[in-house]
């Protein structure tokens, strides 16, 4: 198995589809490092002498945002626009969606499991489930 | 969509040349306005919006992180009262 950039180890597959494993890499910016490096997509990752590889490594450090510093920006993003207390920062701290979605059905990705709220009845009752909660 | 880059960013006329005339004479009020959907502009920085939610003005000082968001976005508008719980209107009703 051959490493690209120290952490990412994609396997048998043709390096157009290789490459994809690196977080940042998609289809369209897989294709366009292999055309910058010279490289025949086909060709299988495991193929790739040590001068591609280091080929690679380099179009992708100097050309592309990947990896940890795409994570870390995303993250700031999000850090940005929950700090300026706007609606979709917001969203963000309630682990709500962002975008509009609706949220009576589905929005699973975001909310988790199901999490079921039952009507809390009687005064007694609702003291307990306040204090069940804190 | 995503809005034309050749119209430029969308603000209220009459709320950017409030704006203007305040920061030419120097004075800072609180701006009421209902146009939530304006951009904050560079301009803005520094002033505070009471920005319409459809009840209430929600009083926002604008900061320099804040420009290119719209007004809105800064005054939400639906409000959560929690499942279940005990609102006045549930006891008036009993």
């Amino acid at each position: 198995m051959p490493r690209v950039l120290g952490i990412d180890i994609p396997g048998f597959k043709r390096v157009e589809y290789a490459l994809r494993y690196i977080h940042g890499i998609g289809p369209t910016s897989a294709r366009e490092v292999l055309a910058k490096a010279g490289i025949d997509p086909a060709k299988k990752a495991n193929d790739l002498v040590d001068e591609e590889i280091t080929k690679l490594a380099q179009i992708l450090q100097e050309e592309y945002r990947i990896e940890g510093d795409l994570r870390r920006e995303v993250a700031q993003n999000i850090r940005r626009i929950m700090s300026i207390g706007s609606y979709r920062g917001l969203r963000h701290r309630r682990g709500l969606p962002v975008r509009g979605q609706r949220t009576s059905t589905n929005a699973r990705t975001r909310k988790g499991p199901r999490r079921t709220v039952g009507a809390v009845r009687g005064k007694e009752a609702r003291s307990l489930a306040k204090q069940a909660s804190k | 969509m995503s809005r034309s880059l050749k119209k430029g960013p969308y603000v209220e006329e009459k709320l950017l040349k409030k704006v203007e005339r305040m920061n030419l004479s120097g004075q800072k009020r609180v701006i009421k306005t209902w146009s939530r959907r304006s951009m904050i502009a560079p301009e803005f920085v520094g002033h505070t919006f009471a920005i319409h939610n459809g009840k209430n003005f929600i009083s926002v000082f604008i900061t320099e992180n804040m420009v290119g968001h719209r007004l809105g976005e800064f005054s939400p508008t639906r409000q959560f009262r929690r499942h279940g719980a005990a609102t006045d209107k549930t006891v008036s009703l009993k």
